[in-house]
């Protein structure tokens, strides 16, 4: 059964506001919902960001001297939080995902528009809520894990709001996830083959299978942490014999695949920028797919290794060190891939591919570190450490972060019709890479030697290595300025790009920039080989 | 072609020794005081190593590329048309998965030497109930040893102290003080919130948890004074929960323990 969307319908015109003044209106419309999660992420990368700032400043000095410590506690819960459920996951996600996928299978919205707005618009409040909690009560303060017995102790209300917030999150994140399945499954072009299709397509479809398996689970958690907090049941509250083994074993079913949930997207989103200006066929297709169902099954049996100085059995231990140590074949794949695609290739050395190479050393480091962490001789010294920050700081925001400034640069003339000033954009990587790196390599040495994380205080001995760590931050905080300068100079007077300035192939350029309501004018094009540079056109299909 | 090739193993190897330079070289860890440490830097050497060829291999491979293949003003068109190589990317999937199979091995031998696979501890002299469940640190003893040899310490952590009894004393303690090259053996309980015991140069940790208590089990092997450090979010003043561990010689050790201990009393 193939369910087809009347764009009449969908898109009553008379009821959507025309122009810019859409964006703030309950739209249907998969791309303005698409930039609705873009720019309410990055409102609140701002705000997390400015927490971020905030840490780096408390820890340039080794006491407790800029912010009260409780305060600080609520800096580094809301910092994390946000960064993770109103930044990373729904860009990735909510904002490529709705703008891209449509064009990719060939429809002309998402399968449930409705649930699409709702999705959308669980998330301003929410977010809102959460950030509000500070001046309630204070925010909670137990971190973005919330742990009990210290999630059950502190003040309640904060906590609540917190708990009710990623719930409501983790619901947006539910209805996009079964969005993206049925859109990428039922709503293709007929005569599109699922190996077909791009792949960010694929990647969606993996990380929208984990955010339908897992974050039920971290919900029913939360529900029951709030049991404990409001209602004094006993499920981890150890007074009343609960277990808060149990509910780092809950916590990180979900909040392991969610480190997937944030890079396997921007797997997808890097697959489709390097091949195009790098003017060479996406290296490897049928690997690539096999890699991301391989990270989606292992994704999900690997939550443990969070847990290795929790007192977890050895048998426990050596499964997860295993299972989670061979995440990194299938990821090694891709990025042997995206490496090959790069060999030989005609390489516009632009904004975009400067993001996404950056993106692919920093990861791999991440990743090397990683498989490190994984074995668990190793993991006990420098767990709950700077070291583990460091890590998924290169993992989050070297990977992820460097792909989303990547596919601005390389989807905002697709989305307004004019393209970004590029000497802005390289100067907006060389500080960014530049101040991501002074920031969190530093911190791997203070995990070794002896520095634990979320604190306020340290042993002087580190205050140097901290200096330059929040030079580092200062540099990355300062690399904000030339990309909304240049993003807002763009918009207004930028040189217009015509439809398809980057000569791609993959669906979304073969209609007018910005694109129309229905996507196409007329029928959706078939794109049997999205990666076909370097053939001539006849022989592409 | 052949050219090519000379200069490819050139590089590689020069990757290969810059690596091993670096890494037998370049020491980021602290004071090795227990005999974990040395076994653990052991395992630390071997994947820095290994990282540092990958990372440094793949940096060389992206930036190579971008200035080999950079587009020159002059060209137009497009790369070759090369969709994938099935050979070259099996060798990719074997090549790691072999990697990481060894790794997994060698750190699991690293694990069980560190005494991380013994069975746990149901025999613990200090267990009161044996309905109590206990869970091993890195236990590096037998239980025998353990009943016999071993300096018992019961740590009880609250927000935001560690407090050591020492129960054949008699008495508790803000300080740790241990003998060296002595087997200490802890039963660790938490009066509040989950705390962590971490000792940077003893290379290990181990949660404490409220309910379940924890065993952490190491031999101290150079004597001076090393941090314990909270190593788990546990409250506003998680930075300052510290406290210092001691390692002495055996006569300073008694020394210390016979001023503090305190006599028993028989009613």
């Amino acid at each position: 059964m193939t369910i087809s969307i009347d764009p009449q319908k969908t898109n009553n015109e008379s009821l959507q506001p025309k122009g810019w003044l859409r964006y703030f209106s309950f739209s249907l419309d998969h791309k303005v919902i698409g930039i609705q999660y873009l720019v309410c992420g990055f409102l609140f990368y701002l705000i997390g960001g400015s927490l971020a700032s905030a840490i780096r400043i408390e820890l340039a000095s080794p006491m407790s001297d800029f912010m009260p410590r409780d305060v600080y506690n609520q800096v580094l819960t809301l910092h994390g939080t946000i960064m993770i459920f109103l930044w990373i996951v729904p860009v990735v996600n909510g904002a490529f995902g709705n703008y891209l996928i449509p064009f990719y299978v060939g429809a002309r919205d998402m399968a449930f528009p409705r649930l699409n707005a709702v999705a959308f618009w669980l998330i301003p409040p929410s977010g809102l809520m959460l950030v509000a909690s500070y001046f309630v009560d204070g925010a909670a303060q137990a971190g973005w894990t919330a742990y009990p017995p210290l999630s059950i102790t502190t003040p309640q209300s904060g906590q609540i709001i917190w708990i009710l917030s990623v719930l409501l999150l983790g619901g947006s994140s539910i209805f996009g996830g079964i969005n993206f399945i049925a859109t990428i499954i039922k709503l293709r072009r007929p005569g599109l083959k699922l190996m077909q299709l791009p792949m960010y397509c694929w990647a969606m479809l993996g990380t929208s299978l984990l955010v339908v398996l897992s974050t039920p689970v971290l919900a029913g958690t939360l529900i029951l942490l709030s049991f404990d907090i409001i209602a004094n049941t006993g499920f981890f509250n150890p007074v009343l014999g609960g277990n808060v083994v149990v509910y780092q074993h809950l916590f990180w079913f979900y909040s392991h695949p969610a480190v997937y949930i944030m890079v396997l997207p921007a797997f997808g989103l890097v697959s489709e920028i390097l091949p195009v200006h790098a003017r060479k066929p996406l290296f490897g297709y049928t690997t690539m797919v096999f890699s991301i169902m391989g990270i989606v099954v292992l994704g999900l049996v690997v939550w443990a290794h969070h847990m290795f100085t929790s007192g977890t059995p050895p048998w426990m231990r050596l499964f997860f060190t295993i299972a989670t140590a061979f995440i990194a074949v299938p990821t090694g794949i891709k990025f042997f891939n995206w490496v090959a695609t790069l060999w030989g290739g005609k390489i516009s050395i632009n904004s975009a591919m400067l993001f996404s190479c950056g993106f692919i050393i920093n990861f791999v480091f991440g990743g090397i570190t990683g498989v490190a962490l994984a074995q668990v001789p190793f993991d006990i010294h420098v767990h709950d450490t700077y070291f583990v920050v460091a890590h998924f700081h290169y993992i989050v925001y070297g990977g992820t972060v460097f792909i989303i400034f990547s596919s601005i640069y390389h989807w905002f003339p697709k989305v307004t019709g004019k393209m970004l000033y590029e000497k802005l954009g390289i100067l907006h990587f060389i500080i960014t890479f530049i101040g991501f790196n002074l920031c969190f390599a530093p911190q791997h040495w203070l995990g070794l030697n002896g520095m634990p994380r979320r604190v306020a205080e340290y042993d002087p001995q580190f205050q140097f290595v901290n200096q330059i760590s929040s030079l580092g931050a200062l540099l990355m905080a300062i690399s904000t300025i030339p990309f909304l300068i240049n993003v807002f100079l763009s918009v207004r007077n930028g040189k217009v790009s015509g439809d398809n300035p980057w000569n791609a192939l993959t669906p979304e350029w073969l209609t007018s920039s910005p694109p129309p309501v229905e996507n196409w004018e007329g029928e959706a094009p078939l794109v049997e080989e999205p990666y076909g540079y370097g053939k001539e056109i006849s022989e592409r299909k | 072609m052949l050219n090519k090739n000379i200069y490819l193993i050139l590089i590689i190897s020069l990757v290969f020794a810059i690596s091993f330079w670096i890494g037998f070289n370049v020491n980021l860890l602290p004071t090795e005081a227990s005999i974990n440490a040395p076994i653990y830097d052991e395992l630390f050497k071997i994947l820095f190593i290994i990282g540092l060829i990958i990372f440094i291999g793949m940096t060389i491979a992206v930036i190579y590329s971008l200035f080999r293949f950079r587009k020159r003003n002059d060209q137009m068109g497009d790369g070759i048309a090369l969709e994938g190589n099935l050979s070259l990317e099996i060798v990719w999937t074997i090549i790691p998965s072999i990697i990481v199979l060894l790794i997994g091995l060698y750190s699991y031998n690293i694990y069980d030497r560190m005494g991380g696979m013994k069975e746990l501890n149901h025999n613990h002299e200090m267990m009161s109930s044996n309905s109590e469940k206990i869970w091993a640190g890195i236990s590096q003893t037998s239980d025998n040893e353990i009943a016999i040899n071993n300096l018992s310490i019961e740590v009880s952590a609250m927000q935001f102290a560690f407090l050591f009894n020492y129960p054949k004393g008699n008495f508790i303690s803000g300080e740790l003080h241990v003998p060296v090259d002595q087997k200490v053996s802890m039963k660790m309980e938490s009066k509040d919130v989950i705390h962590a015991f971490w000792v940077p140069e003893f290379r290990i940790k181990q949660d404490i948890i409220p309910g379940q208590p924890t065993i952490l089990n190491f031999t101290p092997t150079k004597v001076g004074k090393y941090p314990i450090i909270c190593a788990e979010l546990c409250g506003p003043y998680h930075g300052g929960m510290r406290a210092s561990i001691i390692v002495e010689e055996e006569s300073d050790y008694n020394e210390w323990f016979n001023k503090n201990k305190k006599p028993e009393v028989n009613l």
